[in-house]
């Protein structure tokens, strides 16, 4: 099923701006999200990615830009976005004095689903919740609430899923499960927008973007995003990790040094530079040198520091 | 969680009816909610309930044995005997005899006494002589509950006891004159009168803290914002969160003219179908009162404080507390503006005077305007995005 534009896109804004009190949190956003992809959104603490979420969804009306959602403008026609989308927030906001059944059959009954109880029924033999049912949702652990309030939110069987930062806080065999969910979602045709702060779920990704500050830094698949980052990056292994890195940080050409367990990644975008100040440590002996693609996670972090500099 | 089998969903969306639909949604949940809190479904019954032993008896009781003083001037029978009798209405107990006028004022002013009775100087000789001579009696008037009702029963209760000292057969007029001297004059309210206005209180009380929670509840456990991103309009919400208060101050009026009528003895003169209907409506006025409040505030706290501020003036400016007429005009013109003022000459002249419809008009169009008026800004002001 297509609405509007059939051309495959499920979000097409431009120019995004939305200002707080005078501090601009979402500057000049512009993003395209395919149908039937899953999106990944990654950025720091209080980057913009909530923010734009809310505006998608109708939640928040941006201050300029626009663009379209489902085919649906962005500004005008937020009643009927929200009939096709699917917002799970970053806190869980499901009643939590509600029982998992009654929490479901409220969302049914909300959206006009011809059969509530049915439908209920069958979201919670699907979210393995059987036995539950009647539990308050207050009750239940992180990763129930959260495959709970994914199930509210894909029940009324939306066309695109909003979900604001979903495994925060949720141990990694339930982060999985989860992760299995999305992609099964994803798989029937729904396009879902995911936010993280997960490497490991941004690489589960069909598409990523990076927004700091307000300003979305990088995007496209995790392969382009590495490529575009043009960074190079040395893998360190030895002795005295820790001095090397003090003794490295801020030298010319060397943009970022971080320890990943034993090892230490030195990375920068001037190769040349880069090379010239790590020589004196390259020979010494009880150090490994190796060099090797960045890591997603090194992409971000010198995507991070940079911006930094840049914004703050 | 199996990915693999996913039963077929159901994707039939029905858009007739969505607003009795959703709204109905919305009533189902505030249902379960209310059932599901305790505390406050306790309070659906007991506030009411205890409010009204407490004011009811509190308010209702006849002052006995109010602290008195005499100033005797003159030591006679009859004087001794129109004491005596003044004692026997049980109004008044004689703590002190003074001889003095200044000793007399000095015990009202301490408040050492609510109530003073004169005897003059000659007042057995004036009465033998027909003279009508004046029984002055002062009241204290810091406490007018306590001050009217002993006076108004002064008269008759004094001249029954006085004829077997005085006559044989029945005087044919009052011997003396009883002067009352009380510095507050208060309405011809009838302690009758108090149930009825207790209903209205406790129902405004009760009615403005439940609605005037409900948004700002959501808006605090988040819930506002998964609320917001579904398809429901504000008059939907609305609705669904007036609609089930409804029911439960309909319960409490039934609990409060239940009790007034059983334990209180008032009567319900007129249609108790019509005081059902205007009950609800004035129920509903104030339940959207108390969601308009909920739309406007940012917290729980601030809900509460700006409950009471409509609160206070409900009871003070009313008619429930203070007899409406005596008030000034800004005062009267402030009391038209509150539902409570309406609803108090509502249930009042229903129950105790058997009003009908005809005579209720202007007070049941001004409570459905107050109620339009209250849903209109709370609709407009309902944020329908979190800007």
């Amino acid at each position: 099923m297509s609405n509007g534009n059939g051309n495959g896109i499920a979000i097409d804004v431009k120019g995004l701006t939305k200002s707080f009190g005078g501090r601009e949190v979402v500057h000049d956003l512009s993003m395209q999200v395919k149908r039937g992809s899953i999106y990944g959104f990654l950025g720091p603490n209080g980057s913009g990615k909530t923010t734009t979420i809310r505006i998608l969804c109708g939640l928040l009306t941006p201050d300029s830009g626009e663009g379209t959602c489902l085919g649906y403008d962005i500004r005008r026609d937020a009643e009927k976005i929200k009939r096709q989308v699917g917002y799970m927030t970053q806190r869980f906001s499901l009643y939590q004095d509600l029982s998992v059944r009654e929490n479901l059959e409220f969302v049914a009954r909300l959206y006009g689903l011809a059969d509530a109880r049915g439908a209920a029924r069958d979201m919670i033999k699907r979210l393995g919740l059987s036995g539950r049912e009647e539990q308050l949702a207050g009750e239940l652990s992180g990763g129930w609430k959260q495959r709970l309030a994914l199930g509210a939110c894909t029940l009324p069987n939306p066309q695109l899923l909003l979900l604001d930062e979903p495994t925060a806080g949720v141990d990694p065999k339930a982060r999985r499960d989860f992760w299995n969910e999305i992609h099964a979602l994803a798989a029937e045709g729904l396009t879902v927008l995911v936010s993280t702060h997960y490497m490991d779920e941004a690489e589960r990704c069909h598409e990523i973007a990076y927004i700091a500050y307000g300003y979305l830094l990088a995007h496209g698949t995790v392969e382009d995003v590495i490529a575009k980052s043009a960074l190079t990056t040395y893998t360190v292994t030895g002795e005295d990790l820790n001095d090397l890195g003090a003794a490295l940080t801020g030298k010319p050409g060397i943009d970022m040094v971080a320890p990943f367990g034993t090892s230490l990644h030195v990375s920068g975008r001037d190769v040349p530079a880069l090379e010239a100040s790590i020589a004196p440590w390259r020979e010494k002996s009880g150090l490994n040198w190796q060099k090797s693609s960045p890591s997603l996670e090194d992409v971000f972090i010198e995507l991070m520091g940079r911006s930094k500099d840049n914004f703050q | 969680m199996s990915a693999v089998e996913h039963p077929e969903p159901r994707r039939d969306i029905r858009e007739r009816f969505g607003f009795l639909r959703r709204s109905y949604a919305m009533l189902v949940k505030e249902f379960i909610q209310l059932r599901r809190d305790r505390v406050s479904f306790a309070m659906i019954v007991m506030l009411p309930v205890m409010q009204l032993m407490l004011f009811g008896y509190a308010i209702n009781t006849t002052p006995h044995h109010l602290p008195s003083a005499v100033l005797l001037q003159e030591d006679s029978d009859l004087a001794r005997s129109v004491l005596k009798a003044l004692e026997n209405t049980k109004y008044f107990r004689f703590l002190y005899e003074v001889h003095d006028v200044d000793d007399f004022d000095n015990l009202l002013k301490s408040g050492k006494v609510l109530f003073g009775v004169e005897i003059p100087r000659g007042f057995e000789r004036a009465v033998r002589r027909g003279d009508r001579p004046a029984l002055l009696v002062a009241a204290d008037a810091t406490d007018p509950v306590a001050a009217s009702a002993a006076l108004g029963s002064l008269g008759m209760v004094v001249q029954t006891a006085l004829a077997h000292d005085l006559y044989i057969g029945e005087p044919p007029e009052m011997p003396f004159e009883i002067r009352a001297h009380a510095r507050y004059n208060p309405a011809a309210n009838s302690s009758l009168n108090i149930v009825p206005g207790l209903v209205g209180t406790i129902l405004t009380m009760t009615m403005l803290i439940f609605t005037a929670l409900s948004v700002t509840r959501e808006v605090e456990r988040g819930t506002m914002e998964s609320l917001l991103s579904m398809p429901i309009r504000p008059v939907e919400v609305m609705f669904g969160k007036i609609v089930p208060y409804v029911l439960v101050g309909f319960v409490q009026a039934f609990l409060i003219i239940g009790i007034g009528v059983g334990l209180f003895g008032v009567p319900v003169l007129g249609n108790l179908v019509l005081l059902a209907l205007l009950s609800t409506l004035f129920i509903t006025t104030n339940l959207s009162i108390g969601y308009t409040i909920s739309t406007l505030v940012q917290n729980q706290l601030q809900a509460m404080q700006m409950s009471m501020m409509f609160f206070l003036p409900s009871i003070l400016l009313s008619g429930f507390m203070f007899p409406f007429a005596g008030m000034p005009a800004w005062a009267r013109y402030l009391g038209e503006c509150l539902p409570l003022t309406h609803y108090l000459r509502i249930v009042r002249a229903i129950m105790l005077k058997g009003a009908t419809m005809e005579n209720l008009r202007f007070d049941t169009l001004a409570l459905a305007g107050l109620m339009l008026l209250a849903m209109t800004i709370a609709v407009t002001r309902f944020r329908r995005t979190l800007d």
